[in-house]
């Protein structure tokens, strides 16, 4: 490297010029904007327009939910000022929100299986927990069983806590889950009988799946709930909630089935063949070749049954099980809370936790779909 | 023909256990007291008549009634289990067995008196009435001509104001809405003028307006709905003692004995207390009851005053007179039968 300096006539840069910035139309936020706001006449009005729909609802959405709200005080201060979110309302409710009727010398017993289930699904989220595969079985089997256990109690001194008084964002849970960890395995055995050679099989699993995805959910809780004792002899009875979960999880698994076939159906017939030319008999080839491809395919299908069972069992509210909306709505007509503002409080924070949940089911699958996404990547 | 024979016998025996299913309606009591606690149909949240509070408490004048059959059954108000029922449900519930007795602020009406269930009596009588902000300056409902009506949809009230106002020879248009939190919304930003539906229901809406002491409730009651428990047909046991459990808390009222002076009034020398407290006399066992049956009930729920001023009365938000549920020495309508 020699010195500028050096050179007769001048001076002569050697080295590189430092790069000048770019300019100003093709980098930095008004770049930006040019680009993705006011690309043509049609993109501008666009944006303009958007612009204005933001200023006009953010601000005093923002302000109902948070700057005027009230946060302390009880119902008295509510009722001061109805023109914003009651807060008060769900604080002092969030534990019959949370539990619903479950007496609260009990409650523990919830609470244990929440950190549980929050522990096991943090861990399984992430792929460097070790002994991962031992935790997923421990979720899916002996976890469900203690659940239960342990919420109804009538074992090892506890004290037996009835279906009955379970109820809030517990039961929203407890509905759930059993759906979406019965539906699954129920779905993926239904879809293969429905493409099964085995005629009889093969018309069984088509006519329950026909039958359960063609009547509404609300029918079939109706008729677990109110049709079904009386069919029963007097003296056998079954429990409210167990009919209510069985009918969703059929209803979930009607859904699933036709999700997992849509998946199967999408393998071609050189995997079956190959795995067949292999020697792998029927259940091995599923197990090994079809079905891990075929489930890959449908994850987005799957999660997408399970948001849609997720936020469907609020309609357990009409069999008179009291879920968190119905929790919630049933809150509402306590007449020391009758203001304004707390019926809008109440579904709005239904609405959060429910998208709180939907969102992070949704967030999962993606996190999934990108790690399989090894075949196909684009 | 065998396989025939099999689906007939499998039909037989379905009917058969359906009505062994109605047969042993008449074991109600039994089948309570083998459970070890009643099952209550209640509404899903009306304030006042059955509501969760902020402890997870069921309250409310129906509430109130089950607690008190509890109470009569049991001697323990808690023995009650509380199932939340829309209005759709609520017959289903109580034909098919999943309930014993519907306290849901049911109106009774002849039809669903023999196609339903049983009612045993009244515990708070309603009325469709009107509410109309004070401004409009309207002093009775028979001023209302050309008003806007808010109210809800395919409910009898829609109905009982079209054949009001057409009586009345008066013209009005109907705004109309599915929820009721929808019609007080419409109401309150002055899409009509009026706002009609039973008068339970304007008192417990009345206080979500903006401004509650703007308003007034009109003097008229056009329809008339008797509010009442209801227990399934064919079981007259069961029917008597819901029938006397409300009748006891009338009674009660009646004679001043209240879950203060319960105790006290046990040793009163009036032939009538005695009875009713069970005291002197077998009226309980008649029933299959323990004769101080309505002792448990008053000393564990109160008489109906009780009930009423806790739930609906002047103190609470609802702020109700007692009017028509006055006892009928006070100018109501409240007639218990005498126990004895």
């Amino acid at each position: 490297m020699s010195n500028p300096s050096e050179h007769m006539g001048g001076i002569v840069n050697a080295g590189d010029l430092p790069d000048k910035p770019a300019p100003i139309s093709t980098e930095g936020p008004v770049a930006w904007m040019r680009d993705n706001l006011f690309s043509s006449p049609l993109n501008t009005l666009l944006s303009i327009l958007a612009l204005f729909l933001i200023v006009w609802t953010v601000p005093p959405a923002l302000n109902w939910l948070i700057f005027s709200a009230n946060w302390a005080g009880g119902a008295d201060a509510c009722r001061a000022n109805t023109g914003a979110a009651c807060w008060p309302f769900i604080t002092a409710r969030w534990e019959q929100f949370l539990y619903g009727f479950y007496p609260a010398p009990e409650r523990w017993r919830v609470d244990i299986i929440l950190i549980v289930l929050l522990v096991g699904i943090v861990l399984l989220a992430f792929e460097r927990t070790p002994l991962r595969k031992w935790i997923a079985l421990l979720m899916l089997v002996p976890f469900p069983i203690v659940s239960f256990i342990l919420l109804y109690g009538g074992m090892f001194g506890l004290p037996v806590v009835e279906t009955s008084r379970w109820g809030g964002f517990m039961l929203t849970l407890v509905i759930a889950l059993s759906g979406i960890v019965a539906s699954l395995p129920l779905g993926i055995v239904l879809a293969l009988g429905r493409r099964s050679t085995m005629p009889v099989m093969r018309m069984v699993c088509t006519i329950f799946i026909e039958f359960w995805r063609g009547i509404p959910l609300v029918a079939v809780l109706f008729m677990a709930s109110v049709m079904f004792p009386l069919f029963l002899p007097p003296d056998v009875s079954f429990d409210q909630l167990l009919r209510a979960v069985i009918g969703v999880a059929f209803f979930a698994s009607a859904y699933m089935a036709e999700v997992v076939r849509g998946g199967l159906q999408a393998i071609p017939k050189g995997q079956y063949e190959g795995a067949m030319a292999l020697g792998l008999p029927y259940w091995k080839m599923m197990r090994l070749i079809v079905l891990p491809q075929a489930l890959k395919i449908v994850i987005p299908g799957i999660v997408n049954t399970f948001i849609g069972l997720f936020k469907d069992t609020t309609l357990v509210l009409i069999i008179g099980l009291l879920d968190l909306l119905g929790i919630v709505q049933s809150a509402i007509n306590d007449p020391n809370w009758s203001i304004k503002s707390v019926p809008y409080t109440g579904y709005v924070f239904v609405a959060l936790v429910f998208w709180v949940c939907c969102y992070a089911m949704a967030r999962y699958s993606r996190y999934i779909e990108a790690k399989l996404h090894t075949g196909h990547k684009r | 023909m065998h396989n025939f024979k099999s689906i007939a016998t499998a039909a037989a025996i379905a009917g058969s256990l359906a009505a062994t299913g109605v047969a042993s309606a008449d074991e109600t009591l039994d089948a309570v007291k083998g459970n070890g606690s009643i099952q209550c149909g209640v509404s899903q949240g009306l304030p006042g008549f059955s509501n969760p509070d902020d402890e997870g408490n069921w309250t409310g004048i129906d509430v109130d009634f089950c607690r008190a059959m509890a109470a009569a059954v049991f001697g323990d108000p808690e023995a009650v289990k509380f199932t939340p029922l829309s209005a759709k449900v609520r017959f289903t519930a109580l034909t098919s067995g999943e309930i014993d007795v519907l306290a849901r602020n049911t109106t009774w009406t002849m039809s669903r008196d023999s196609d339903f269930g049983e009612f045993v009596g009244v515990n708070y009588y309603d009325g469709q009435g009107f509410m109309v902000p004070k401004s409009l300056g309207v002093a009775s409902a028979t001023e209302l001509s050309g008003a806007a009506v808010c109210t809800n949809t395919g409910t009898t009230t829609e109905l009982n104001v079209a054949d009001y106002f057409r009586a009345q020879g008066m013209d009005y248009t109907v705004v109309a809405f599915e929820k009721a939190d929808e019609v007080v919304a419409a109401y309150d930003a002055g899409r009509c003028d009026v706002y009609t539906t039973d008068r339970s229901g304007l008192a417990a809406q009345r206080t979500k307006l903006s401004a509650p002491d703007d308003h007034m409730v009109l003097p008229e009651i056009i329809s008339k709905e008797p509010l009442g428990p209801l227990v399934r047909h064919g079981d007259a046991q069961w029917g008597d003692i819901a029938r006397w459990t409300l009748n006891c808390m009338i009674n009660a009222e009646e004679m001043g004995v209240s879950s203060e002076n319960v105790e006290d009034m046990k040793g009163s020398d009036d032939p009538g207390i005695q009875r009713l407290l069970g005291v002197d006399g077998d009226l309980g066992s008649k029933i299959g009851l323990d004769n101080g049956f309505c002792a448990n009930i008053v000393a564990a729920v109160g008489n109906y005053a009780e009930s009423y001023n806790r739930n609906v009365g002047p103190d609470t938000p609802l702020q109700l007179d007692r009017g028509l549920n006055a006892l009928w020495s006070d100018g109501g309508v409240l007639y218990a039968a005498p126990m004895r």
